[in-house]
């Protein structure tokens, strides 16, 4: 650009030729940046302040309602709510650790040992994201369903007895109980696991394996000192990923469970669409969210992940 | 260093000694990275595996490391045979290319690594003193990715050292370093080894770097050792064309034996008559055969054409033309075209320059007949030089 200022015109246009493009140049990633400002300010920011005022309003459906700055919903929502609070943690909790167990073998294999089959794993892991979500959901039904193979191998292995005893199952089913929604739940999330778990694992540098059997350490713990803490990053991110929508989902608990397994996303449901308690919903999602976000950081800060490179 | 503790790899294996391979070889599928072969590494010598990219140096220290199973042969440590053990059994450790520190450890828990795995808890007086013996006592406490590439090197070679390992491994540790620093490392390693007095083989294409530092030299081709042994016997007695490009630079010319007078060989290079000891002619010695006569180009003494009757008598000489000469401070390196070989490379100290030696002149080059030698005609002359890796396809040069 200077290149072009600098030549043949005389002397006093030059400033003035010089200064449009520089001032286009220094706004460009402000243009760039708009359209992403723009999508957070509409179906983010705006929704949230909507929420939020929504949340500390009172009235009836046929008076209308008024920002009344009614916080009392608040406290109101969690003790009418709370188990189903502590239910969403707690299932959404079973669930990641489940996912981790069985996805962190899977993404060490992928990563590791697949080979040329490495792709083609990784479609297989991502493609049932290619049907819906609720026809997944249903096929859970027909899986868990009473009497069936999966529910009569689980009760001759005596698993079903020690769900019982966990108070995950009820009896010699498993629809309709607290395991079968975790089930779908943990079914529904893997993938999420599972990518960010890949992706920090096949980052490292098989040489650190090498250098780590080179100083005496066997294949366990190898493991345990170098590809462990290495893989922190992913599962730190494949934890969240699959708490975080797993605690406010719904769909596992309507289609799998019980009215003893409504999870907070479930009565955030029917209070938004059947009850039509919008106040109360609305501060229901806002307590959710800062539950999770609360969680959240103390989690990040325990596993000190920032630390990592 | 090596008075502090009775290693445990030491009292693990009993007794110490040389690393001993023999007929080791290594096959992927029909491609053969290294062909059976026998080699013995003295306790207590800096050796240096010397090939271009691709040749099986590196395979053949990964087979001492245990990091690659040896499709043949086997491999002894001492008294020890550790062909089939693990890497974490053996009383190896290896300074990686790349270095392979471990990313989420800092360079103290980096050098303690070791020590921790084989159970032992005081580890804090070894490390500082190896961080020391590296002069990184002030970094203990950073992260990999805070030191430079001479630091983390350094750190390398201390993680692996604090075991007092029967044998170091080094894969080509300085190839990531810039030419300076490289060197600075150079002297740097052969001063630990020789505190230490730990056995080092040091994996190597750069042949400067294979002869400074090392005690014996193998050169490696192509899955070969084409020849093993100290590096000015290597340098002045090569044995193949390989050996004598890829190790410095060589002058060879296509000759025939003309006779055999006592100790020296006289050979007709065109219309040049040549002479060389016996001795120093690795190939058959019939009257009438083909032999590849060789002379390094610092032996060379250029004189101008028409002094030409001032050179002593009883030295070999050649005429040609100069085409290029360069000055490089310390030398200038002429190229001559002669009737035996279109480019002769002469490299003449800076000391009485002839003013008249510009390209164009005519010369007379001349050396002493001690100081040539003679190979087996039957190899390409061409193999081991710049021109040879480029046909073969193999981009890393030599030089």
């Amino acid at each position: 650009m200077s290149t072009l200022t600098e030549a043949p015109p005389p002397l006093a246009p030059a400033p003035a030729a010089e200064r449009p493009p520089r001032r286009r140049g220094r706004r460009t990633p402000y243009w760039l940046l708009l359209p992403g400002i723009l999508w957070l300010l509409v179906f983010f920011a705006l929704p949230l302040v909507y929420q939020a005022s929504t949340s500390v309003q009172t009235g009836s459906l046929e008076e209308g309602y008024k920002v009344t700055w009614h916080f009392a919903a608040y406290w109101d929502a969690l003790h009418a709510y709370w188990p189903q609070f502590l239910r969403s943690v707690l299932y959404a909790g079973s669930a990641t650790v489940l996912c981790l167990v069985l996805g962190y073998p899977l993404a060490y294999l992928i990563a590791f040992r697949a080979g040329r089959w490495r792709n083609l794993v990784m479609i297989l892991v991502v493609a049932p994201f290619f049907t819906s979500f609720l026809i997944r959901t249903l096929a859970w039904k027909t899986i868990l369903a009473d009497g069936g193979p999966v529910v009569g191998a689980l009760d001759s292995l005596h698993v079903l007895s020690v769900t019982n005893w966990l108070g995950m199952t009820d009896g010699h089913r498993v629809l309709a109980t607290p395991l079968a929604v975790v089930c779908g739940l943990t079914y529904n999330f893997l993938p999420f696991m599972i990518l960010p778990l890949y992706t920090s694992l096949e980052r490292i540098d098989g040489r650190l394996h090498e250098a780590a059997g080179d100083l005496y350490a066997t294949p366990l713990t190898t493991f345990r000192r170098v590809t462990f803490p290495l893989s922190m990053p992913g599962v730190v991110s494949g934890t969240l990923l699959t708490f975080i929508p797993a605690s406010g989902d719904y769909v596992n608990s309507e289609l799998l469970g019980s009215t003893n397994t409504q999870m907070i996303g479930n009565v955030i449901q029917s209070q938004f669409l059947r009850i039509l308690d919008y106040p109360t919903a609305a501060a229901l999602s806002f307590l959710l969210m800062a539950a999770i976000l609360i969680m959240v950081t103390l989690y990040i800060r325990r596993s000190g992940t920032e630390d990592l490179v | 260093m090596t008075t502090t503790t009775t290693t445990a790899a030491t009292r693990r294996t009993g007794e110490r000694g040389d690393v001993r391979l023999t007929g080791i070889g290594k096959t992927y599928g029909s491609f053969t990275a290294v062909h059976p072969l026998d080699l013995t590494v003295p306790e207590g010598s800096f050796f240096a595996l010397l090939g271009a990219s691709g040749c099986g140096k590196t395979t053949t220290l990964r087979m001492i490391a245990g990091l690659e199973e040896p499709s043949s042969g086997t491999v002894h440590l001492g008294e020890q045979e550790v062909t089939h053990l693990p890497p974490y059994k053996r009383p190896v450790n290896t300074v990686f290319q790349s270095y392979a520190l471990f990313p989420h450890l800092d360079i103290f828990e980096n050098v303690a690594f070791g020590l921790r795995r084989r159970g032992i808890r005081s580890v804090k007086k070894q490390v500082g003193e190896m961080l020391d013996l590296v002069q990184l006592g002030e970094q203990a406490r950073k992260k990999p990715h805070q030191l430079s590439g001479g630091q983390q090197q350094r750190v390398a070679v201390a993680r692996a050292l604090i075991n007092h390992p029967k044998v170091l491994l080094l894969d080509e540790p300085l190839g990531a370093l810039d030419l300076k620093l490289r060197r600075q490392m150079q002297l740097e390693l052969k001063r630990i080894q020789t505190e230490v007095g730990i056995t080092f083989v040091h994996v190597t294409h750069d042949q400067e770097e294979a002869m400074t530092m090392a005690d014996t030299v193998a050169v490696m081709n192509a899955g070969r050792v084409e020849q093993l042994g100290p590096p000015t016997d290597l340098y002045e007695n090569p044995r193949t064309t390989f050996v004598a490009n890829f190790l410095g630079t060589s002058n060879l010319l296509t000759a025939r034996t003309d006779s055999v007078t006592g100790e020296d060989l006289v050979v007709e290079a065109g219309a040049c008559t040549l002479v060389l000891p016996r001795a120093r002619c690795s190939a058959p010695t019939t009257t009438g055969g083909e032999v590849l006569v060789g002379v390094r180009p610092e032996k060379i003494s250029l004189t101008h054409a028409e002094d030409a009757d001032t050179i002593p008598d009883g030295r070999n000489r050649v005429t040609g033309r100069i085409t290029s000469a360069g000055f490089i401070g310390v030398s200038t390196q002429y190229v001559v075209d002669s009737p035996v070989c279109p480019d002769f490379e002469v490299y003449a100290q800076n000391i009485d320059r002839d003013p008249r030696l510009v390209p164009g002149a005519e010369v007379v080059l001349h050396w002493n007949p001690a100081h040539t030698f003679g190979l087996d005609a039957a190899q390409s002359p061409l193999a081991g030089t710049a021109e040879d890796a480029a046909a073969g396809g193999e981009g890393t040069g030599a030089r």
